[in-house]
């Protein structure tokens, strides 16, 4: 009885974590425009700087959008650390009675809902533009295990990179060259899906995903105490 | 402490001297592949040098969880010195790798498993080089490098593994009878004596960079202590 209240105290302070971000978003809606934004423009500029023409789209369509979720997602990891950090709100997130994995996990949430919210917009605005249909199940399948992936790792190293002198540049300094699987994996399976490949050639990729996020989330769980201790 | 130990000393000449003959042994001894010619005898310093990269890169990540496991500043010296070595050796193999791909396989560069992973690695360190130096406390210092070194040490063998999973044109030449067609070779004795004393040679240069890089590292220390006490 009293281990399952434990538990229970546990994801409440997760969810307090999570939503605390999400309310504080929805009043200020800072992030989010500027992630949402700053994706579009990346898609303008991908657009003139490949010509993304019938042709060209079906090749590189996974490639532009995978790196457009990056980009933005680095933004948006960066901001939500730097707002814990700059008004000393991380410091009273650590007082907390509350086990310190909680406060990754919960952060680690609301980054993958802002991650998702802008992927939601870009999905459909990259369809109607480009004349692809981006929703077809398996696809979605991807873009969720890869921003899994992604955003826990970035969770972690942008709690490391706003304690740093050169905060701004350090995070995608220190996050991309890690996080190069996730985005092998998930550029080819994709590019996979959208090519209508059969399911056998996509299948080990999406298993590489998996391994990965579940890999990195028990890491990200075991070494966040020493990131945040003071 | 302050002088250098006569056994460090011994090995910075041994280290010279076994360079020596290794370099002899290479260019001189073994017999000149009949496909490639000379160059393939870049070959005996690149596999050496990849080597030496590859121990750093091991003794880094298991510093890394030796450092957060105890905190004792110790280990994040050991671990700084691993990294520094890993960096050097690893770009020396890039390099003499490239000089061996230009004629073999007609180009300085390709995406394959090794290379990608070797230049990753070579990235994710100067990260970590630029991580520490934005830092002031060491105490944080050292906790932040051994979790990014942890987190390098796991995605690294990850990204090989994905990579692998295109097709690669690297030759293995230990243990593979199929590779000859992209630059794969099987040793004469003469050859395998040169390659393993210059993989015996590499190793010793090893254990001997990494003993000075962690006494500098020490007398660094006592440097950064002296200095508080002058101020104080």
């Amino acid at each position: 009885m009293k281990k399952e209240k434990k538990k229970s105290n546990y994801l409440r302070a997760i969810g307090a974590v999570a939503w605390k971000d999400l309310a504080a978003e929805l009043r200020s809606r800072e992030l989010l425009s500027g992630m949402l934004v700053f994706s579009l423009l990346v898609i303008l500029i991908f657009n003139f700087a490949l010509e993304l023409d019938a042709k060209t789209r079906t090749s590189v369509t996974a490639g532009v959008i995978w790196v457009t979720f990056v980009f933005a997602g680095t933004l948006g990891l960066n901001r939500s650390m730097a707002i814990e950090k700059d008004r000393g709100c991380l410091d009273g997130l650590l007082l907390a009675p509350v086990d310190r994995s909680a406060i990754y996990f919960g952060k680690a949430i609301s980054n993958l809902a802002f991650m998702f919210i802008v992927e939601i917009i870009i999905l459909p605005t990259y369809s109607f533009l480009y004349n692809i249909n981006l929703f077809q199940p398996g696809l979605l399948l991807v873009i969720l295990l890869g921003s899994i992936g992604y955003t826990a790792v970035g969770t972690l190293l942008s709690a490391m990179s706003v304690q740093t002198r050169t905060r701004d540049v350090m995070l995608p300094i220190l996050l991309f060259p890690v996080i190069v699987p996730v985005l092998i994996a998930a550029v080819k399976a994709s590019g996979g899906y959208l090519q209508n490949l059969p399911l056998d050639q996509i299948l080990p990729w999406i298993n590489l995903l998996i391994v990965y996020d579940v890999i990195f989330i028990a890491i990200s769980f075991m070494v966040f105490d020493y990131v945040v201790e003071e | 402490m302050n002088s250098k130990p006569t056994a460090l000393r011994t090995l910075d000449i041994i280290s010279l001297i076994l360079l020596v003959i290794a370099t002899y042994l290479a260019l001189v001894f073994a017999p000149t592949e009949k496909v490639m010619g000379e160059v393939q005898r870049v070959f005996y310093f690149h596999v050496g040098a990849a080597w030496v990269g590859l121990l750093g890169f091991i003794g880094a990540g298991v510093t890394g969880i030796i450092y957060l496991k105890t905190q004792n500043l110790k280990w994040d010296l050991v671990e700084q010195a691993a990294v520094e070595i890993s960096l050097v050796f690893f770009f020396i193999a890039i390099v003499l790798g490239s000089i061996w791909a230009r004629p073999i396989w007609n180009t300085w560069w390709t995406w394959d498993p090794r290379l990608t992973s070797a230049s990753i690695v070579e990235l994710i360190y100067l990260a970590y080089l630029m991580l520490r130096q934005g830092i002031d406390d060491p105490d944080r210092r050292a906790r932040f490098g051994a979790v990014y070194t942890l987190v390098g040490a796991i995605s690294v063998p990850i990204t090989f593994l994905s990579i692998r999973m295109f097709r690669t044109i690297h030759p293995v030449v230990i243990g593979s009878k199929s590779a000859a067609a992209d630059g794969g070779f099987s040793m004469t004795g003469d050859m395998k004596i040169a390659f393993f004393f210059a993989l015996f040679t590499f190793t010793v240069i090893f254990i001997d960079l990494f003993w000075n890089r962690i006494r500098l590292g020490q007398l660094e220390q006592k440097v950064e202590q002296l200095k508080l006490k002058v101020m104080e």
